[in-house]
């Protein structure tokens, strides 16, 4: 019998992994995917909210304030891109300056520091990219941005690292209470555990319906986006926000924690929770919406575009602690934005009240840390020299877009929960995910992960068993 | 710091063009720098004949052709370090490149050649909506595929754009034992040329869809199919033209764009049209002793121009390492009706050859049109073509005589006349 069981290798059931694992106890993580990140988590804007959105005394308000305060010494410890670029909202009209103000004085109820009215002049000194047509924004300086993959794949390897067990392309089918805790049967084999802590994303609700009468009903909320080349990525240096207008919920026009340009997201609820496919109309949205922002949305240097899922829960707030009526059952459901920048502060949370359910104690050995990830491209030419002579695989590139080398992939498969697929190798490295999209790198890369694994390049797949890239040998179908 | 005469950055047709053109100048102190494990280029993996019918008036295969560049410069003994990536050029013309033996150099050029080529455009350069499953490719990756390592990157295949790589690899699919259930072309003009239409898609039935895109991405895991639907003259999907195709396989040829990473970081100004150097006619960018031919430049449709504009190149970074004076006089060349961009942009009559070479494309098919040169306004040149199309380069060619006998000259207009 394990401990912990925990559902879910998103950020939330990563960080909630990660602060467990200082403590005594026997924890497995059960992910459906092949992968961590492989969900919402993958599939968002990055920001580190400051915390000025939600009300007062709600779970958001407080886990948001939270995580936005741990964010950057956290990044740090765990060597996660972040930056505090600070944030705008921007208002467009006399009547938006009121609304503003009731932000601004919102997040100054929820502790948020140095939020400030600007004026257009200002504004734009500070984003001279900004379109004419703005009046006023709200400057909130400790708003910030992070890299969402690395923010879940970190924090998943040091659970890792210090004990915690992983098991993948495993889903949940069924929960049932037992005598001191669950059965929980998967699609691959019956686990049984003490405490079972539910972190499924936008499926939560069917989880915890298993097992509790306090029934929740979470529907997708689907959210697109267009991602641009680094080449125009300086086209503002804050994330610039929208006052929802009579026009509807305003989209994001923001760098990403890597350099990249990202503007989004659309918000429509929709009824698949497998449905992360882009559309024609909510692509166009974003582009028409993010021009109010900027005076010129580079349409020609858009890379790729995505989408994402809300998991927004009825009651409009994080659900997160003991279900009611079921001891042992942990929630961290209903977890939409701001999920991200809340994660760390969540997981900590969770990790400690089942600690002190479970009377467990910390672990008498200091936390064993990520072993170093060493990005090529940043380092300065002198490091750049020693790196290859520590290793001449950092002289080979593989990515020419985003200049990963040979080193940095086999590092990516060979780490604790190491990558085993192209896409994994994508939110590990960057490898594939600049100008070209993995035009060039995506053979280079498959045959790395062939030899480390030992596989046939024909087995190498995208995200998971069934994605494979290559379907045969020339002449096969002759 | 290694100090070198001239360096090359990358060892593809006009890489190596350019180097040989160089030693035949005079020049010895030349290192080609390469990325890839062969020198050659792209056309490594073009393994299709027609290469070389203006250069050597026989037809090679994209390796044989490559190959007699390759000989060339072995029998100059040109130094070529192989596997080797530069990451960084200044305007100083300071070079900065890895590899897995020497580690991090830097080498001081006196003149360097950006002979980087192109890459191709991914699906979101078009913003395809829809899933991101397995299965879609450019159709460069898919010819690295099939005709380097022997794998097949699908059964049933759909071809969104006409360029040449597109109708190369509908061939070539078709050839390994693929269905290539049409190609998808937004234009009412193929972006290829005319005898690859023929020889590619007709020869084996396959369709070609003019004025017709993807408009949406179907399947979870693999590839599903596609929606096809045809487009009006804004290129916008008609209502009601939507048709489902199933494929497992979605091959993209929608462009190619010039490499130009390094050009930026040492500052060469960019034509937003070409994104390539601007140049003049001695393919000089904006950077006084960097120079620029090939695919880096503008994208080319045949490698014949490409070796051609190299070994110009080639001679001219050997003039500036000599101390070439261009004189102060400076001719621009504008595009008028019908011409999207000329190379070169601007012309030093002192320092023309005696003949230049103005290449350009059209920005639309133009039939029983005129290609007209103009001199301040004068015109010298009006001949008829019976068609000129955006998927074949043109040029026209200006006697140094034109611009010597025309003292104070401003500008060479090019431009497409109905009549
Ligand atoms: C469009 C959009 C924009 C956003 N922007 C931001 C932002 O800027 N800042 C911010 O702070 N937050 C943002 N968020 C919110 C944030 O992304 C989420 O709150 C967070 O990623 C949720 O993490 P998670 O771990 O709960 O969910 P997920 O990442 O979805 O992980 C849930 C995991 O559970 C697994 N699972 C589900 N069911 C089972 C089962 N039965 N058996 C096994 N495994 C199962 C899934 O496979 C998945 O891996 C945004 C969200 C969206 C959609
Ligand atoms: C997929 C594809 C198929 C084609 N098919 C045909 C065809 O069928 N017929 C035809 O006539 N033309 C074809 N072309 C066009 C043809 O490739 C060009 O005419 C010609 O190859 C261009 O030569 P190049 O030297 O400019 O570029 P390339 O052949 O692309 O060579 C550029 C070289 O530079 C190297 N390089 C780039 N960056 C660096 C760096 N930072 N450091 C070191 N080295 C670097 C690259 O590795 C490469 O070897 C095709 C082009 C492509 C992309």
């Amino acid at each position: 019998m394990h401990d912990i069981l925990i559902i879910g290798a998103g950020v939330i059931g990563a960080s909630v992994a990660r602060a467990l694992s200082a403590y005594a106890a026997k924890t497995i993580v059960i992910e459906k995917n092949h992968d961590v990140c492989e969900e919402t988590s993958k599939a968002n804007s990055g920001i580190v909210h400051a915390g000025y959105d939600a009300h007062p005394g709600t779970n958001k308000a407080h886990y948001n304030l939270r995580g936005s305060r741990m964010m950057a010494a956290f990044c740090r410890e765990h060597q996660i891109p972040y930056r505090n670029n600070g944030s705008l909202v921007l208002g467009f009209a006399e009547e938006d300056l009121p609304k503003l103000e009731a932000l601004r004085d919102q997040g100054t109820k929820n502790g948020v520091e140095g939020l400030v009215i600007l004026s257009a002049a200002e504004a734009k000194r500070l984003e001279p990219n900004l379109n004419g047509e703005v009046k006023f924004a709200l400057l909130a300086p400790t708003g910030g941005i992070v890299d969402p993959f690395e923010l879940t794949i970190a924090q998943a390897e040091v659970a890792a690292i210090n004990g915690v067990e992983f098991a993948f392309d495993t889903k949940v089918e069924s929960i049932r209470p037992i005598a001191g805790g669950y059965r929980v049967s998967t699609t691959r084999g019956v686990y049984e555990a003490k405490v079972v802590v539910n972190c499924a994303g936008v499926r939560a609700d069917e989880l915890n319906n298993m097992v509790s009468s306090r029934k929740l009903s979470i529907t997708p909320r689907k959210g697109e986006y267009c991602l641009f080349d680094k080449q125009v990525g300086a086209l503002v240096d804050h994330t610039i926000f929208q006052l929802p207008t009579q026009y509807g919920k305003g989209v994001l026009v923001t760098p990403t924690a890597e350099g990249n340009l990202l503007i989004g997201p659309t918000a429509v609820d929709i009824e698949d929770k497998e449905d992360v496919s882009t559309t024609a109309e909510g692509l166009a949205e974003v582009v028409r919406k993010a021009k109010r922002s900027v005076l010129a949305v580079p349409t020609g240097f858009v890379i790729t575009a995505f989408a994402g899922l809300r998991a927004t829960e009825r009651g409009g707030d994080f659900v997160i602690g003991e279900a009611p009526d079921a001891p042992g059952f942990y929630n961290a459901a209903g977890i939409e934005s701001p999920g991200l920048t809340s994660a760390p502060a969540i997981g900590d949370d969770l990790a400690a009240q089942i600690a002190q359910a479970l009377r467990l104690t910390i672990k008498t050995t200091p936390m064993r840390k990520r072993p170093p990830v060493v990005r090529f491209e940043p380092l300065s030419f002198e490091d750049k020299a020693a790196a290859i002579r520590r290793d001449p695989a950092y002289g080979k590139i593989v990515c020419r877009c985003e200049l990963v080398t040979a080193a940095e992939i086999l590092d990516a498969i060979r780490r604790p929960l190491g990558a085993t697929t192209v896409d994994g190798i994508k939110r590990r490295t960057r490898a594939g995910s600049g100008r070209c999209q993995g035009g060039f790198c995506s053979p280079r890369v498959m045959h790395l992960l062939a030899g480390e694994l030992g596989l046939d390049p024909l087995a190498i797949a995208k995200y998971d068993k069934q994605s494979t890239i290559l379907v045969g040998f020339d002449k096969d179908d002759l | 710091m290694i100090e070198k005469n001239l360096v090359i950055i990358g060892g593809g047709p006009a890489g190596l063009a350019a180097a040989v053109a160089a030693v035949d100048e005079g020049e010895r102190d030349i290192l080609i720098l390469e990325r890839d494990a062969v020198l050659g280029g792209i056309l490594n993996q073009c393994i299709h004949n027609g290469f070389g019918l203006h250069t050597f008036k026989e037809e090679l295969t994209g390796p044989e052709y490559s190959a007699r560049y390759v000989r060339q410069v072995e029998e100059r003994k040109i130094e070529a370090k192989l596997d080797t990536m530069v990451i960084d050029l200044s305007k100083e013309r300071v070079v900065t490149a890895i590899n897995e033996t020497d580690g991090l150099i830097q080498i001081q050029a006196k003149a360097v050649i950006l002979a980087m080529g192109c890459r191709e455009r991914p699906r979101g350069a078009l913003n395809i909506p829809g899933a991101r499953p397995a299965g879609i490719f450019s159709a460069g990756t898919a010819q690295r595929f099939v005709n380097i390592e022997g794998y097949m990157p699908g059964r049933e295949i759909v071809i969104l754009g006409s360029g040449d790589i597109g109708l190369i690899m509908a061939r070539r699919l078709t050839l390994e034992g693929a269905k290539v259930r049409m190609v998808c072309e937004i234009m009412p003009y193929s972006g290829g040329l005319k005898r690859n239409i023929v020889q590619c898609l007709d020869d084996y039935g396959i369709p070609l869809r003019l004025s017709h895109t993807v408009t949406k991405i179907h399947g979870k895991d693999r590839v599903e199919g596609v929606s096809v639907a045809a487009v009006d003259e804004n290129r916008l999907p008609i209502p009601g033209t939507e048709e489902f195709v199933p494929c497992d396989t979605l091959l993209l040829s929608v462009g190619l764009i010039p490499e130009n990473e390094l050009s930026r970081k040492a500052g060469v100004a960019i034509s937003q049209k070409t994104q390539g150097a601007v140049v003049d006619e001695s393919l000089e960018t904006s950077v006084p002793g960097i120079f620029a031919a090939g695919n880096v430049l503008h994208v080319h449709d045949l490698v014949d121009h490409v070796s051609t504009e190299a070994e110009l190149a080639g001679k001219n970074a050997v003039r500036f390492i000599r101390g070439l004076d261009k004189g102060p006089a400076v001719v621009m060349v504008e595009t008028g009706f019908g011409v999207r961009y000329t190379v070169p942009s601007t012309i030093h009559p002192a320092a023309a050859t005696s003949i230049t070479t103005i290449r350009f494309r059209t920005d639309n098919v133009y039939k029983d049109a005129y290609l007209t040169v103009l001199l301040d306004g004068e015109r010298v040149q009006h001949l008829k073509k019976r068609i000129l199309t955006p998927g074949e380069m043109e040029e026209v060619l200006i006697p140094a005589k034109w611009l010597l006998t025309r003292p104070g000259l401003q500008k060479i207009t090019i431009r497409v006349d109905k009549e």
